[in-house]
């Protein structure tokens, strides 16, 4: 056979038009925005219950990622994130859906070897590099601060 | 070996049986399937047991068609995607025919036939093998993308992995009891381990279409034989990308299929109804609808001469993520329809 490998691969980079990234957005923004508005609403409703304005952040965060794991748990959350997709993997959502989301699938080789082992499968990383930077960039102010 | 096998006696498929999940059923092929379970379990608590449940249950279906025990087959050659094929050997293996186990990836039916025709080919001894594929989309994805409730988008060009099975009894033709009007492998050629190039596991079509042209071409030019010589060219599951890869590599060497190429993976789901981006693919798709669509038609003799060739991407995740390339194979089996009753 005539196979030009490189010129194939060509080929198939060209024919794979990539994902319709216009649709992609609008998407994204309709349900990344629903989302932080469903934030706000709650945020505002903490605080109209007298919670102080610290509190109700992280209670906001705590309610939007108890829905996530709940709607990934009943089967919903992948069927929407299909359509919403950067729209509900950015915010806390998304982390959320990372985590539970292996824990389910792994159930069934056990709570430790199966869950316990591989929950962090997919929000590993994530985690790992957050911390990580996070001690770096904890590191770099500590010093900045001893000359400024 | 190099050379197109041909068999002086060949090969007949006396029995066969498909199975599916929910999506295939739903699919446009949906009717022709022998049976299916609308919640992918097949009886079973986790999707590996599934697999083996589906597994044993297709060649017992396909036992029960042609009126057999297993005690009566020889020998059974079988595959699926799961670590040591686990799904075939726990379940079809369970009937305590000897067994071999397959790994070719979704190519693992048509690599099933091959052995299957060139053992009875070869041994005398033998009277009747059976060869048994599954894939399932739920423990296929855990094994080896991501969990099954991830809420990601997948590439268009991403295929979805089948819930099928397909099993197939085979016998020489010239034994007594093979029926006259079953379809018959009357030649193979194995195919070879190509190197695609590609290296985006989301693209599957692309890493096969290269080892499905290699093959269709080394064919036409052992045989001197041309497409028109055959009804339908059927792949196994290249997916709309695959295909339309593989006429363009057909057309750069001088072969134009005529309108005569199907694809499993394509026919197995209605693309606006099913989420399945390029189409279907895993060792169960080929091997369903070989069994509920073309065997069947071969039978009727609304199809003559079929050229069938499985596809099988042969990809490790580890391997991809160190860099590597996947390898495509696309071994090919000749499929005719029987000789009407009585000319045997």
């Amino acid at each position: 056979m005539n196979f030009d490998r490189r010129r194939y691969l060509e080929r198939v980079k060209e024919r794979e038009s990539g994902s319709p990234v216009f649709k992609n957005c609008f998407f994204a923004y309709l349900f990344g925005g629903g989302i932080c508005a469903l934030g706000q609403l709650l945020l505002s409703l903490y605080l109209f219950w007298g919670l102080s304005e610290r509190d109700a952040g992280t209670l906001v965060t705590v309610t939007l990622i108890f829905l996530s794991a709940c709607l990934t748990g009943i089967g919903v959350f992948d069927s929407i994130a299909r359509i919403a997709g950067a729209g509900t993997l950015v915010p806390v959502t998304g982390f959320a859906n990372a985590v539970v989301s292996p824990a389910l699938d792994n159930k069934s080789e056990g709570l430790v070897t199966g869950v316990g082992a591989k929950i962090f499968t997919v929000a590993g990383p994530v985690l790992l590099y957050a911390t990580l930077s996070g001690a770096l960039y904890g590191v770099i102010l500590y010093v900045v601060r001893l000359f400024l | 070996m190099r050379k197109v096998i041909r068999f002086s006696d060949p090969v007949s498929i006396y029995a066969r049986a498909s199975a599916v999940g929910k999506t295939e059923y739903d699919g446009p092929l949906g009717a022709l399937f022998d049976f299916h379970d609308g919640t992918d379990r097949f009886g079973a608590d986790t999707w590996e047991k599934s697999e083996e449940s589906l597994s044993l249950a297709v060649l017992n279906f396909a036992l029960a068609r042609a009126g057999e025990s297993q005690d009566e087959i020889d020998l059974l050659f079988a595959g699926d995607l799961q670590n040591q094929c686990v799904a075939s050997s726990s379940g079809c293996g369970t009937l305590g025919i000897p067994y071999c186990g397959l790994y070719g990836a979704c190519s693992t039916s048509g690599e099933g036939l091959l052995l299957a025709s060139l053992a009875l080919a070869a041994a005398p001894s033998l009277s009747r093998a059976a060869v048994v594929t599954t894939s399932h989309n739920a423990a296929a994805e855990r094994q080896f993308r991501l969990p099954l409730e991830y809420g990601g988008q997948r590439s268009p060009t991403a295929q979805w992995t089948a819930t099928a099975g397909g099993a197939f009894l085979l016998c020489r033709s010239s034994e007594p009891f093979a029926p006259p009007s079953a379809p018959r492998i009357v030649a193979c050629l194995p195919g070879r381990a190509l190197d695609s190039g590609v290296t985006d596991g989301a693209n599957m079509g692309a890493a096969m279409a290269p080892a499905a042209a290699d093959t269709i071409l080394r064919y036409f030019s052992l045989t001197g034989e041309s497409p028109s010589d055959f009804d339908r060219i059927v792949t196994g599951d290249l997916g709309a990308e695959g295909s339309a890869l593989l006429s363009e590599l057909l057309r750069d060497n001088g072969l134009d299929l005529r309108g005569r190429h199907r694809d499993c993976g394509v026919l197995l789901f209605d693309p606006l109804k099913a989420d399945v981006h390029a189409g279907g693919s895993g060792c169960g798709c080929s091997a369903s609808v070989l069994s509920a669509l073309f065997l069947p038609a071969l039978e009727r003799k609304e199809l003559r001469r079929v050229l069938f060739l499985a596809t099988g991407a042969l990809m490790s995740p580890s391997c991809l993520l160190q860099g590597e390339s996947i390898r495509g194979i696309a071994p090919l089996i000749v499929l005719e329809s029987g000789k009407t009753g009585g000319d045997k």
